[in-house]
């Protein structure tokens, strides 16, 4: 390739300058190639010098394309002052129209300004707004799905039964197994501690307590939320931007559909429904392992003791503590899910920014609300 | 029309990389294609002269688009050669063949626009991958392109979600020539811009083929760019390359879909208004 040998005999220029006008006579290759060679040359040289016009002579020049032409072209501007014009005085047609373009180009733009030291308190500023706008328009949204589900409860035709049932398909029973494998899991670290570090104080039945509380009043309740939070709230910002990158939200509201009735209300109820259900047999696979771990590390506790001492110091009050969070969770995970997939905008950057908002503030507000009912259920001594 | 007048003396300008006057950019000689038992392309020839502009035409289905990958290296033929600038593709080695890779420019459909990215700095991909240019020299480069196919300067800092369907195709051919290549693919160049915007475009083309010693092999449907800007026509019937000549030899071409094609209203038309 000639392309390659360009770079042993880069281009050169000579300047002379008579009056007011300067002359750029350039020799050699003027290419893409060697353009990183004479980037800034020529600015240097011409920086100081007080001239109106430009003559080009370009007829030693072997070989010329638009970054040649580009750096040629700067003396045009980079002058104490810009000049007032230019020709090629010397040069083919090819060159000529090579030259026009650049020109046009170097003289139609400034370069763009260095960044501002300020810039990262901007950048601070700017993120801190965008967080309250994100919190306003989210509760906005909140609010927005509340009338909207209030006018299909009142209009139970309105309400879309067979997406719902369908949605509480994929949220619900799809994921079952994965959530009660999750809790077994999750009673059973508890368990084996709680047998441990028991057992050395001779307190071994207080396992079940342990195991009983946790699993039953926080752990259930949350390890499903976040689970949801990260399977089903993905999966809504995804399919909602998809849908609306591909312009169906726009078609729906044309052919007269509420995207709310029929997008939004559907999540969340089917997240409603999945929600409690999926919480219930989470805590039941974790008292499970809590039974079996029990057995196993043989601490005395027989599968009958264990549940009868469950019975008596975890009181139902403890369930309906874990129960009464679910659908403040399912509520929070559809809304956001939508919410953020409602926000895309045209980009394929803005569909994968969106949902990793999505799933981090589902599972940020998941937490907090968490950390609020415990507080709450705390002073009420519940 | 004056299109071949320019034609001499641009040749002997920049004349970067391979010698253009030996070679033609591109020749594919006995292409065969199929996939499985369906046979697309068979003992197809077919050869692009420097600093022409060459009009690829074809029922839909006839294997434009396939044909098109191709001779760009995106699907490797089942028989035949490909010879850019003379050099048949199979024997170049990996530096060679990415040399002359930089040696041409597509323009996909769509633009293919990288969306994550604002036109400047899609223009300037091909620029930081290639070359050891400054940031500085890059984007003022990519302001030059952005310039030269006639977007506003304001464009350069937009993302391609914001840009209508013909500023997305001008933001794509500044990609396209990011490298300044000599051999340019467009991939139906003016398909679904309004007649005023498809006009400028093809404007633009014969602009940039002056400026830059194109050669240009552009896929169309588009008749009106045919009569206007094509110095010649290639069209794919019947698994092959049936004709490619100057556009009134390809008319009296006595083919039954060559006659249909050129013989319909619209190409009257056309033909009307890019005589007048």
């Amino acid at each position: 390739m000639n392309a390659m040998a360009g770079k042993s005999k880069c281009g050169s220029y000579e300047l002379s300058q008579e009056g007011q006008a300067l002359t750029v006579k350039a020799y050699g290759i003027w290419t893409l190639q060697t353009a990183a060679e004479l980037d800034g040359k020529i600015s240097n040289d011409v920086a100081n010098k007080i001239y109106q016009h430009v003559d080009y002579d370009l007829c030693d020049v072997s070989k010329l394309d638009t970054a040649g032409a580009y750096l040629l072209a700067r003396a045009i501007k980079l002058g104490t002052a810009p000049a007032h014009s230019w020709a090629v005085t010397k040069g083919n047609k090819g060159q000529k129209i090579l030259m026009s373009a650049a020109a046009e180009a170097t003289l139609g733009h400034e370069m763009r300004p260095p960044r501002p030291w300020f810039d990262v308190f901007a950048r601070v500023g700017i993120a801190t707004s965008r967080f309250w706008t994100e919190l306003v328009e989210t509760i906005a949204f909140l609010g927005k799905f509340f009338t909207v589900l209030f006018r299909c409860i009142t209009q139970p035709h309105r309400m879309r039964w067979k997406a719902i049932v369908a949605l509480v398909e994929k949220i619900g029973l799809d994921a079952v197994p994965i959530i009660m494998v999750l809790c077994f899991f999750i009673g059973a670290v508890i368990a084996y501690m709680g047998a441990n570090l028991l057992a050395s104080f001779g307190a071994g039945v207080f396992m079940v307590d342990l195991v009983g509380f946790s699993v039953i009043r926080e752990l259930a309740p949350i390890i499903t939320a976040i689970l949801i939070a990260g399977r089903s709230d993905s999966a809504f910002t995804a399919q909602l931007g998809a849908m609306k990158m591909r312009q169906e939200i726009d078609a729906m509201t044309v052919i007269g559909l509420d995207t709310f009735e029929v997008l939004v209300v559907p999540r969340a109820l089917a997240a409603l429904i999945a929600m409690p259900i999926l919480t219930f047999l989470g805590m039941i696979s974790g008292i499970l392992a809590g039974i079996l771990v029990a057995a196993i590390v043989g601490s005395g506790l027989s599968p009958i003791l264990f549940l009868t001492r469950l019975q008596d110091v975890v009181g139902l009050s403890h369930f309906w503590v874990g129960m009464v969070k679910t659908p403040f969770f399912a509520i929070i995970i559809a809304i956001i899910g939508c919410r953020q997939g409602l926000a895309v905008t045209g980009s394929v950057e803005s569909l994968g920014s969106r949902t990793t908002t999505s799933v981090v503030q589902a599972i940020f507000a998941v937490i907090t609300v968490d950390a609020i009912f415990a507080i709450l259920f705390y002073q009420l001594g519940v | 029309m004056e299109k071949n007048t320019q034609v001499t003396p641009a040749q002997s300008v920049g004349g970067q990389a391979i010698n253009p006057q030996l070679a033609a950019p591109m020749e594919a000689r006995g292409i065969l294609t199929q996939f499985g038992d369906n046979i697309i392309h068979q003992n197809l020839n077919f050869k692009v002269t420097p600093n022409e502009i060459v009009g690829l035409v074809g029922g839909s289905g006839a294997g434009k688009s396939v044909l098109m990958n191709t001779l760009l290296g995106l699907k490797e033929p089942e028989g035949g050669t490909i010879r850019y600038f003379g050099k048949n593709r199979d024997d170049l080695n990996a530096e060679d063949r990415l040399a002359i890779n930089n040696q041409m420019g597509v323009l996909f459909q769509g633009g293919a626009l990288f969306s994550s990215m604002t036109v400047r700095e899609n223009i300037m991909v091909p620029l930081r991958e290639h070359t050891d240019l400054s940031q500085q020299l890059m984007c003022e480069l990519a302001d030059m392109k952005i310039h030269m196919v006639g977007l506003p300067a304001m464009a350069g800092a937009l993302y391609p979600s914001d840009l209508s369907g013909g500023m997305k195709k001008r933001a794509g051919l500044a990609r396209s020539l990011a490298l300044d290549p000599q051999l340019l693919f467009l991939d139906e160049p003016t398909a679904g811009l309004d007649p005023v915007g498809a006009n400028a475009f093809d404007e633009l083309i014969l602009g940039l083929r002056d400026a830059l010693n194109l050669t240009v092999l552009m896929v169309t449907h588009d008749l009106d760019s045919l009569y206007a800007i094509c110095d010649r026509v290639a069209v794919l019937v019947d698994k092959h390359i049936a004709i490619a000549d100057k556009l009134d030899v390809v008319q009296n071409y006595d083919h039954p879909w060559v006659k249909e094609y050129f013989g319909g209203p619209r190409s009257r038309a056309a033909q009307s208004a890019g005589l007048s």
